[in-house]
């Protein structure tokens, strides 16, 4: 009771834990429709993860080519993500994204421009139009800060009108969660500690929107930050609710590999859709070996067509440098795994040769001085060396489409970008995780303030609860026998990323479970030295019993997938099965282990299905499927002739 | 493959700290931000330093390399002597909360001060029109990463904590800029706000944040000096101009621009006031040595160059006579930044107790 007592305690209406994209965007909603709203960030306010995105933000506004329109939008995200995507998400996220970007506009950002002033838009894998939104290579840093700049006028608002700037809503900047407190199936709050100081800190709250952002951390070379241990996928797991699809992760096929300094760090896609090429150390341009059956109609065959659609996009097939991002880094693990790699074990990507110099700095302004002076690398004069490297996770909280709410038995728990599943199937299209952030972030916002709203009571604390999270959250302070964090978690990045990678097999994924279950003993156990003020030892800790959590998950449901689709390739099964697009694998936690169950994927809307050829259809769904849209059809044309 | 470096790493808090040294392994191609992280991993695990994206974008691992604040993951090892000692500190304009970390909160005060966008009123979303041309200058404001190193290196802040209620720093002056140049803001009175809240007054335009800036923001030729010329224009003079024609620079009296003795009218700090630090990079072969051998946390570093007085012990502030229409700098004008890093020293403000 005595260290209960004299936790710092707030009361808000909604708690949204995560300050990237998703989360700033559902606080402003939350705020907007009046509730006293509090933005917890893991780093400093503005730092998230959103400020690593590059290329921008999908969105069918049709500027730079006016066939675009929700319809392709919606096509092209069930086509990335192999038609494994909740239908419903990608819909709302096609119709909506629109309406998101120019709201930004009016938070004050300036994207690129077209001739005529409109947003300019850019081509990029996966997306039949250009349909990028951005701002050079820059475009999730401008998103952040117009978001940022956002809540700081809704304080300024809130200063002129109460009189003080967190009057109704606050930034908690580095401070972490580490439970989701409930009153019985409903939330009632969130727990947690300041970095700085470590003391702790204990929110009183009907809602949660969880915007937590990822899971990379767990591997070995990521383009993630730090922050990206799980947190949120392992509080929804904790608290009762289910993940889906976690066994796709998407790996950034242009990550480099070489020098250390910038291992891991992405290459925008943009390089290759100005022209970047890649080569294997034969110097061939291999990918046109690898180009799949599925998309084999709207890739070139030639380099020379490949290189006229540069300049003449609507008579030429586009480079098989631009298929999706699962494919391309495959295609570059077959070149290194046929020794055909460059000496770092990636291949090579090419601008200098095919671009002037003065161009490429004028297109990739960042990207340039990005490599000069982390690295001293010119792109301008030498390919890069460039390999996968673990990005996105496209698997998460499993939600209500619409609401954003979390399935399973919790009550009061939202989830948007990032941290929830379905809205990307087994792969994302490049462009759509920023757009994804404005649309589901605003949704989940505005859905927590109405479900705060329609509560009669408020839950309650328990005592008891807060008690457990401060015991669990001291324990690896007051232990002294145990492990580094430290070792700990390159071990388990180890494991991760040698059997749970890009390329999978059933023996290793077993393998992987047996030592991830050793791991847990020893994360159980794990001891950091020093005191609570700003440890990030302490921090690791706390952090690794989620990343093991998750980790669990991923490796559980991969081992459980026997087909190759989107960002989860096995082996052993190197072809989609349409009999597993039906299938979305849900893991829940029974006490401490990880559950798995099967659970059919939602069948889509007449009219969204109609969207699509039938010979298109033919390579994702089952025969009975396909006999319920030649049905479809005959009804939908019997209509026509009666009408 | 790699070799073992030497490093001094301030470990402290509120309370005070100082320099330890670490014997540390550096492999080729790696930032320091690299050997930050190997630290934590072996001999300091509990060794507090910001960081979140490792590439550039993101600003957090800002830190005082060798005395020049830079960012960690942007500070590659080959740019130093394989003998040579790296000391790692934190910013020093901040209150130090526990070894690298220090808290910049005083930054995002000012950032909530700065009034927000005005959307042009009528203007439905998605009917903004812009030309690129003209967002183009708005945007190089907006590459900004808020590393804050331009508001640690700054000299109206950086040893004037007095300063910091009236003054927001570079970063807020772009952001006024920012918003100036905004085809579509509503608002017109940013340069005037800038003047009259944010303290642009006090800049004297050393472009010490222009130098440290890890996006090559042109703080201020583009944003600052743009900001300055509508109060210039308000203060220019007919008789100034004729003074200055009278008077070139190099005829004024000598007594006027040289100084004989130091003063300590700006530099109150008396005894331990022989701090003075700034960012800025030197190819002399006397300064690559001492460096090499470590830095001498105890050398003396000369006192600060206040502006030159008269026998009266006044500044020359007759316009007529002297060669601009503002107030010299507080600094001496004979002084140019960046200064010398055999100049720069770092010490925590408890160092002289022990």
């Amino acid at each position: 009771m005595t260290t209960t007592n004299r936790i710092e305690r707030h009361h808000y209406d909604v708690v949204v834990i995560g300050a990237g994209g998703a989360g700033l965007r559902a606080a402003i909603e939350a705020r907007l429709a009046g509730k006293k709203t509090a933005i917890i960030s893991k780093s400093l306010f503005g730092k998230a993860h959103t400020v690593m995105a590059e290329g921008g933000a999908a969105a069918a506004m049709g500027n730079v080519n006016s066939r675009d329109n929700w319809q392709v939008h919606f096509r092209d995200t069930m086509r990335g993500g192999k038609f494994l995507n909740n239908f419903r998400m990608a819909e709302l996220h096609a119709k909506e994204s629109p309406q998101r970007i120019w709201e930004l506009e009016t938070y004050g950002a300036l994207f690129d421009r077209t001739k005529d002033g409109k947003i300019s838009q850019r081509n990029f894998g996966g997306h039949e139009y250009p349909r990028l939104a951005h701002v050079g290579d820059r475009t999730g840093l401008e998103l952040i800060r117009t978001l940022q700049q956002k809540i700081v006028s809704l304080q300024q608002e809130d200063k002129a009108e109460l009189g003080s700037y967190d009057a109704r809503i606050k930034v908690f900047a580095e401070t972490t969660i580490t439970e989701l407190l409930l009153d019985g199936e409903k939330v009632a709050g969130a727990f947690g500690y300041y970095r700085e100081s470590g003391e702790f800190i204990l929110f009183e709250a009907p809602a949660v929107v969880l915007a937590t952002g990822g899971v990379g951390r767990s591997y070995k070379v990521t383009s993630n930050s730090w922050e990206y241990t799980g947190d949120g996928h392992a509080l929804a797991l904790r608290s009762g609710a289910t993940l889906i699809n976690m066994e796709f992760l998407q790996f950034h096929p242009t990550g480099m590999v070489w020098p250390p300094s910038v291992k891991g760090i992405l290459v925008t896609e943009s390089v290759r859709g100005d022209g970047g090429v890649l080569k294997n150390s034969d110097g061939k341009r291999f990918m046109f070996d690898y180009v799949p059956d599925v998309f084999r109609k709207q890739y070139a065959e030639t380099e020379e067509e490949a290189d006229r659609w540069y300049t003449d996009p609507d008579n030429n097939r586009r480079p098989p440098e631009l298929l999706p991002r699962d494919e391309v880094a495959r295609a570059i693990n077959s070149e290194v795994k046929a020794g055909r790699g460059t000496p770092a074990g990636g291949v090579y990507l090419d601008i200098a040769s095919r671009r002037s110099a003065e161009e490429i700095r004028r297109r990739l302004p960042s990207m340039y001085h990005q490599f000069k002076e982390l690295a001293d690398v010119d792109i301008t004069k030498e390919p890069m060396e460039v390999g996968p490297t673990c990005h996105y996770v496209m698997g998460g909280v499993e939600v209500d489409p619409d609401s954003g709410a979390a399935y399973g038995s919790v009550r009061g728990l939202f989830a948007a970008g990032e941290v929830s599943g379905g809205m990307h199937g087994s792969n994302r299209l490049g462009g759509n995780s920023l757009s994804d952030l404005l649309v589901f972030g605003k949704r989940a916002g505005g859905h927590a303030a109405s479900y705060a709203d329609q509560l009669t009571a408020r839950p309650k604390v328990a005592i008891g609860a807060v008690e457990a999270a401060v015991e669990t959250a001291l324990a690896p302070l007051q232990r002294d026998t145990g492990e580094s964090p430290y070792q700990l978690q390159q071990d388990l990045q180890a494991v991760m990323g040698d059997l749970v990678g890009i390329i999978r097999r059933e023996g290793e994924l077993a393998d992987a479970l047996g030592r991830l279950a050793e791991l847990r003993e020893r994360v159980a156990k794990v001891s950091a030295v020093g005191g609570r003020r700003y440890n990030p030892g302490w921090h690791l800790a706390l952090d690794l019993r989620n990343m093991l959590v998750v980790s669990e998950c991923t490796a559980k449901a991969a081992l459980e997938r026997q087909e190759s689709r989107g960002g989860h390739t096995r082996e052993d099964f190197p072809t989609m099965d349409p009999k597993w697009r039906r299938v979305n694998l849900v893991c829940s936690l029974d006490g401490d282990a990880v559950r798995l169950t099967h659970k059919p994927l939602p069948k889509m809307r007449a009219e969204l299905i109609g969207l699509f050829d039938r010979a298109e259809l033919a390579k994702y769904l089952t025969d009975e499927e396909l006999a319920d849209f030649d049905a479809l059809v005959a009804d939908a044309d019997a209509e026509e002739a009666g009408n | 493959m790699g070799t073992k470096r030497h490093f001094r790493v301030w470990r402290g808090d509120d309370s005070g700290g100082d320099l330890q040294d670490y014997q540390v392994e550096v492999n080729e191609g790696e930032v320091v931000l690299d050997i930050i992280h190997r630290l934590q991993a072996t001999d300091a695990p509990d060794l507090a330093c910001r960081w979140n994206c490792k590439a550039g974008k993101c600003g957090s691992c800002s830190m005082e390399i060798n005395g020049m604040p830079k960012l960690g993951c942007m500070t590659r090892m080959s740019t130093f002597e394989e003998n040579e000692t790296v000391t790692v500190t934190p910013l020093r304009t901040f209150p130090v909360i526990r070894d690298l970390v220090t808290d910049v909160s005083f930054n995002y005060e000012k950032a909530r001060e700065t009034p927000a966008f005005a959307p042009p009123a009528g203007v439905a979303p998605g009917d903004y029109r812009m030309q690129q041309v003209d967002v183009e200058r708005s945007q190089e404001f907006r590459k900004c990463i808020e590393c804050f190193l331009c508001q640690n290196t700054c000299h109206v802040i950086r040893d004037h904590d007095e300063n910091k209620h009236a003054f927001a720093g570079p970063r807020y002056f772009i952001r006024a800029a920012e918003l100036d140049m905004h085809p579509l803001d509503a608002r017109t009175d940013r340069r005037e706000y800038a003047q009259a809240e944010q303290g642009l007054g006090f800049c004297n335009i050393t472009k010490c944040c222009t130098e440290v800036c890890p996006e090559h923001i042109k703080i201020t030729d583009n944003g600052i000096i743009p900001m300055k010329e509508r109060v210039v224009d308000r203060r220019y003079d007919p008789l100034v101009w004729l003074g200055n024609k009278i008077f070139r620079r190099g005829q004024v009296p000598q007594t006027f621009v040289t100084s004989a003795k130091h003063g300590d009218a700006v530099h109150s700090h008396g005894a331990q006031g022989g701090v003075h630090s700034h960012a800025g990079d030197s190819h002399d072969p006397a300064a690559e040595a001492q460096a090499q051998a470590g830095v001498n946390w105890h050398r003396e570093v000369p006192k600060p160059t206040a502006p030159a007085v008269d026998d009266n012990g006044k500044l020359p502030l007759t316009e007529l006579t002297f060669d601009r229409a503002a107030a010299p700098s507080p600094f001496g004008d004979d002084v140019t930044f960046p200064l010398p890093p055999e100049h720069l020293n770092f010490a925590h403000p408890e160092q002289d107790k022990h």
